[in-house]
């Protein structure tokens, strides 16, 4: 690890204002914020994060869970990822985010974890996380050590020859199908926005080093969820080698509405095969319009997954990730 | 339970013990080898290799040097002298990695150490440990997961070759007997299947900590976290040139270390060459990381496994041929080949072994070695066989049952594997399964039972120990064995009290140091049978010495009796003839003599390795499993397990029941989680953290029945003790496996069973 500042801003102003001398907000940013440093902290005794300043944003007003004067849910940035999870309103109107953010980690984990450092959490890519080895995320321009390397539990969607790096957040496909807004507050000359989820993450492409539309200074305030969708039902479902504290080797998040036997609204996404949240048009597509039944449902996972492209060691994704979400979506069907 | 032989028992001996230390470690007061703290003290972190196969050209030492609190940084120019260190008689003077570090500058695997940076604090040498440079002149390592044999066993054989591994030579004809092969080729039921077991990697939750400090010149005292002080003060006086009695080891408590710190690695080396190059105390704990590197890991195995049957299902002949790999330098032996020559009765067998050599760090003991993959293989050709005969596992394995041992030709000292599966069929409740694949379900699941056999040596180490009356009714007992956090404290508490009748909490045990009287390693489950009769002859040398006092000393009450009119028993002396009831606490008579204490010392003899022994000793025991499968959503569980153990007498039933819980779990982690993988490219064991070497936590253990037959085993030891620290691991992951096929159809023969291997 390397030497660093530490520095506890009076507002959020003062930390964007901070924040903003930064050469970029991507990989090998010189200045980080910190929420629970479980990702920061952890890649930073790796020496893959090497952050000459540290703004600690614990201790300023980000740590709300709101309703919004529209009936949806206004969450802080700093709020724990288990705070969240365990709110009664977020296990009963959003269960499918109570369910993602329980199914990751473990409890101590989630317990610093925050969600705004969720939504920025780093790729598990074991080359990614080794100062030694070749990786265009980390060091640009070095080449791909995982391609050729042991690939067993990387992307099969949105990968380009550059980087497969997998989107490891259970968190983030829960907000995937609940359609979550980002809430950034930037410095002056770009002010605040609202990034809809669907436009937060980047693909790869030839800039693996860039994983969303972040610019320097840029602050994560809160995340907002739309009000419930009445008759939704949701269902997370997380498929892994072990029963538990372990990413996903694929998962699934579904919304759906169902009216006289027919799909009516469907949001799907997968977690675990993809480059980034991956959402599912094709999938809700599908299914919208569709009788619920077995042949239908498994049609959506057949359009879910028609653009993949295995790895030498995860073509089982594929059929992987088809069986989490034809089961998601016979559990929210059922 | 007619097969259960039930001891009753009032005495410590059998009795369901909590652990003496239990309260120290629960309060955080047990001081482990990290926690110790000295005056001046220094820290050391290596630097590792980042290549697996090359030479060092250059170390550019002069930034990480320079940084304010650097000691120094230290490498083959300046690390002083190193010896080579050789095993000595007595079970001495064992580790794997023989290279002293620095030695050379080859690179033989990804994290060996090329240098050391010391420092006033941890975060100041690993940032100057980062900041050296190493340039190197690079080979494509070769770590490639196809095994095969460096030589043609075969040749090798033909010249009946011995070779050299870490405890003495190996036959590579491991053991033969009657013509294999042609009773092979002539059998009506063959299986002839190859299974293969990948790299594991130890990963106790106490990381290895060494902090060495040399009183003087001549006199190193070395706190490390080791399975075997006594071994590793004798690797390390070859090492340093000095007289073994000037060397002192101590580890007190450990959190655990399944082999991985039976024997000293090469940082201990180090440690003590930092700390006597700059005359302070100097501590170095591993990262995780290294934890991955140079403190050894289970070989990979390939094993091909030849079984010819008759169709009633009696054995004709079985061939276990296997290779395992190692590192460019070392000698480990993973000898699969262990049980298979005994676990059962056939007229034709043949064991052969070859080795192959990868640039991978050092092979070691891991909880079971050999007989773990071992039995994996073997066990799961038998399943396979039984199937193949539609014979139920179990009824295969009765069929099969040897009288005596086939492969030593020698009576069992103590089997009863039989009544093992009489009461595990019982519990488990074996008799409805019904064979067909995925004939059998539960609330919509399918389930797949499976069950195996396991057998592990049994055997003594040498030890000594001393036990110590007091005339405050204490009693002190004490063996430079050490408490891996199996429970050997307890164990010593149970056995003193045992003969001296003073109360358990009343027995201080002292333990992990080499200024005690020598005490085993905390290896191969020894170390129970080991001690006990060691502390039972120094418990019985301290009550005769009591007896003589109490004769001879003017002012006894049995001043001017014979010695052998007087007895003692539960703490009391007593002429024979009046009986114990009007006996004097041994306190008393102490007190009265102006007596602190009286001394026994004990030892007892190894049997390990004995070239002609009369009797076969082993442990065996059985596992049962249940699996739940749901196809459409590709998942496995292990729901139910049923283990029984013949591992002779249970000294403490508690501790014993959670060593093989343990095991059982360790087990679910081998059929289905744990395997270390090295990049093929640069020869990294690349999954080197927690979160990414996946092992069975807390919410994959299922509801484990452990059940003891408890008979005692004489012939070991006057306690009737086996081991039971490693055979619950033995068999299981083959039950887990044919349990899999009894629910999917599929037969995995390559471990761990993934997620995708059952996608079909
Ligand atoms: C062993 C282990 C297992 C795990 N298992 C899982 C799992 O199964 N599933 C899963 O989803 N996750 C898992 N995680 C990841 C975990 O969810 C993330 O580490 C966590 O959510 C990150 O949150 P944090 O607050 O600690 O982030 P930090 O480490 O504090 O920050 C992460 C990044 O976000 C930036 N950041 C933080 N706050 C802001 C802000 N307000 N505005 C702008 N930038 C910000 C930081 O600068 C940093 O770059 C695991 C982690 C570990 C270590």
């Amino acid at each position: 690890m390397h030497t660093f500042e530490f520095i506890r801003p009076k507002d959020a102003k003062a930390a964007v204002a901070t924040a903003a001398r930064a050469k970029t907000a991507q990989q090998g940013a010189d200045i980080r914020f910190l929420g629970g440093g479980t990702t920061l902290i952890d890649l930073m005794k790796l020496n893959v994060e090497t952050p000459a300043r540290l703004i600690d944003i614990n201790r300023l007003p980000l740590d709300k869970i709101e309703t919004t004067p529209d009936g949806g849910l206004k969450i802080g940035a700093t709020v724990r990822n288990s705070d969240l999870a365990h709110h009664p309103k977020v296990q009963r109107d959003y269960a499918v985010l109570s369910q993602a953010i329980v199914s990751g980690a473990s409890t101590q984990l989630r317990n610093m974890a925050t969600t705004a450092g969720n939504l920025l959490q780093r790729t598990r890519c074991v080359y990614f996380r080794d100062t030694a080895m070749p990786c265009n995320k980390r060091q640009p321009g070095t080449g791909c050590s995982v391609i050729t390397g042991s690939n067993r539990m990387l992307a099969i969607l949105g990968t380009s020859e550059h980087c497969i790096a997998t989107n490891p957040s259970d968190m983030c496909v829960a907000m995937a199908v609940l359609e979550a807004t980002i809430h950034v507050q930037g410095p002056p000359t770009r002010g605040s926005r609202a990034i809809p989820i669907g436009d937060f993450h980047l693909l790869p492409g030839k800039t693996p080093e860039r994983e969303t539309v972040l610019e320097p200074g840029d602050l994560i305030t809160h995340v907002t969820l739309p009000p419930p969708v009445a008759g939704s039902r949701q269902v997370y479902l997380k498929l892994r080698d072990r029963v538990s504290y372990e990413f996903a080797l694929a998962s699934a998040a579904v919304m759906i509405t169902v009216a006289g036997g027919r799909v009516t609204r469907a949001r799907v996404a997968l977690g675990g095969v993809g480059t980034r949240p991956w959402r599912s048009p094709e999938a809700e597509a599908a299914l919208v319009g569709q009788s619920v039944n077995q042949a239908n449902i498994r049609k959506a996972a057949e359009a879910a997954l028609r653009d993949a492209k295995p790895q030498s060691e995860n073509a089982f994704k594929i059929e992987l990730a088809k069986r989490s979400l034809t089961s998601a979506l016979q559990m929210a069907t059922a | 339970m007619s097969t259960t032989q039930q001891i009753q028992t009032t005495s410590p001996i059998g009795r369901r013990t909590p652990r003496v230390d239990g309260s120290l470690k629960v309060t955080g007061e047990a001081q482990y080898t990290s926690d110790f703290h000295f005056p001046g003290m220094l820290y050391a972190v290596p630097v590792e290799a980042t290549v697996a196969n090359g030479r060092v050209l250059k170390l550019d030492t002069a930034a990480a040097e320079k940084m304010p609190g650097v000691r120094a940084i230290f490498h083959r120019e300046n690390i002083g002298k190193i010896f080579r260190s050789v095993p000595e008689p007595g079970f001495e003077g064992i580790c794997e990695e023989r290279r002293p570090p620095f030695e050379d500058d080859v690179v033989r695997y990804y994290g060996q150490y090329l240098a050391l940076a010391v420092a006033d604090t941890f975060e100041t040498a690993k940032a100057a440990a980062d900041a050296v440079r190493v340039t190197y002149e690079k080979e494509k390592p070769n770590v490639a997961t196809e095994l095969q044999s460096d030589d043609d066993p075969e040749a090798v054989l033909a010249t009946s070759e011995v070779i050299l591994a870490t405890f003495g030579p190996q036959n590579r004809l491991e053991s033969e007997r009657g013509d294999a092969k042609a009773a092979f080729a002539d059998a009506p039921i063959k299986i002839d299947q190859t299974y293969v077991t990948p790299a594991e990697t130890h990963n106790p939750i106490e990381l290895h900590a060494t902090t060495a400090m040399w009183e003087s010149p001549n006199n190193l005292t070395l706190y490390d976290s080791t399975q075997g002080v006594v071994n590793l003060r004798s690797v390390l006086a070859q090492m340093f040139g000095l007289p073994e009695e000037n060397v002192r080891v101590i580890s007190k408590f450990l959190g655990s270390g399944f082999g991985g710190k039976l024997f000293p690695w090469t940082h201990c080396a180090l440690a003590a060459a930092a700390a006597r190059q700059l005359s302070k105390p100097v501590k170095l704990v591993l990262s995780r990381k290294m934890m991955f590197q140079a403190v050894g890991h289970r070989a990979r195995t390939q094993q091909r496994v030849q079984l010819g049957a008759a169709r009633d299902g009696k054995l004709v002949s079985l061939q276990h041929d296997y290779v395992y790999d190692r590192s460019m330098l070392d000698y480990h032996h993973e000898d699969c080949g262990e049980a298979t020559a005994y676990q059962y009765s056939v007229p034709n067998l043949r064991v052969t072994f070859g080795r192959a050599k990868r640039n991978i760090g050092a092979t070691a003991d891991m909880r079971g070695p050999g007989a773990v993959p071992g039995l994996y293989a073997t066990e799961s050709a038998m399943n396979e066989l039984a199937y193949e005969l539609k014979i139920d596992p179990v009824k295969l394995r009765v069929i099969n049952e040897p009288k005596i041992d086939e492969g030593l030709g020698l009576p069992f000292s103590s089997r009863h594997l039989l009544e093992c599966f009489e009461l595990g069929t019982e519990k488990f409740g074996w008799s409805t399964r019904t064979p067909e694949v995925g004939s059998m379900k539960r609330n919509g699941l399918t389930l797949g039972w499976g069950m195996a056999g396991c057998s592990w040596i049994a055997a003594r180490f040498l030890a000594e120990a001393s036990v110590q009356l007091r005339d405050d009714g204490t009693a002190r007992v004490a063996c430079a064995t050490q408490d891996i956090g199996t429970g050997t404290y307890t164990i010593l508490a149970q056995l003193a009290s045992q003969k001296t009748g003073v109360p358990l909490d009343k027995v201080e045990v002292a333990l992990g140091d080499t200024s005690l009287p020598p005490g085993p390693l905390s290896g191969g489950s020894m170390v129970t049978g080991s001690v006990a009769p060691a502390v039972f002859a120094a418990a019985d040398n301290a009550i005769a010495s009591l007896l003589n006092i109490a004769a001879m000393t003017p002012g006894s009450p049995f001043e001017k009796r014979p010695p052998t009119d007087l007895a003692f028993e539960n703490g009391r002396v007593f002429v024979k003839v009046e009986g114990a009831a009007r006996g004097v606490p041994f306190a008393d008579l102490l007190r009265r003599l102006n007596l602190r204490v009286v001394n026994g010392n004990g030892r007892s003899e190894t049997t390990f390795g004995n070239p002609r022994p009369k009797f076969s000793t082993r442990s065996f025991g059985c596992h049962f499993v249940e699996v739940t499968w749901q196809p459409e959503m590709a998942r496995l569980r292990v729901s139910r397990v049923v283990t029984v153990m013949d591992g002779g007498r249970i000294v403490n039933p508690l501790a014993g029941r959670n060593q093989i819980e343990g095991a059982v779990v360790m087990g679910i982690g081998m059929a289905l989680l744990e395997h270390t993988t090295y990049d093929p490219q640069n020869g990294a064991p690349i999954n080197s953290s927690l979160a990414d070497y996946v092992m069975a936590v807390n919410a994959d253990h299922p509801p484990i029945e452990v059940y003891f037959l408890d008979f005692p085993d004489k012939k070991i030891n006057e306690v009737g003790a086996r081991g039971i620290g490693e055979i619950g691991l033995a068999g299981f992951a083959a039950a887990v496996t044919d349990a899999v096929h009894h629910a999917t159809g599929v037969r995995v023969r390559e471990l761990p069973i993934k997620i995708e291997d059952l996608l079909v």
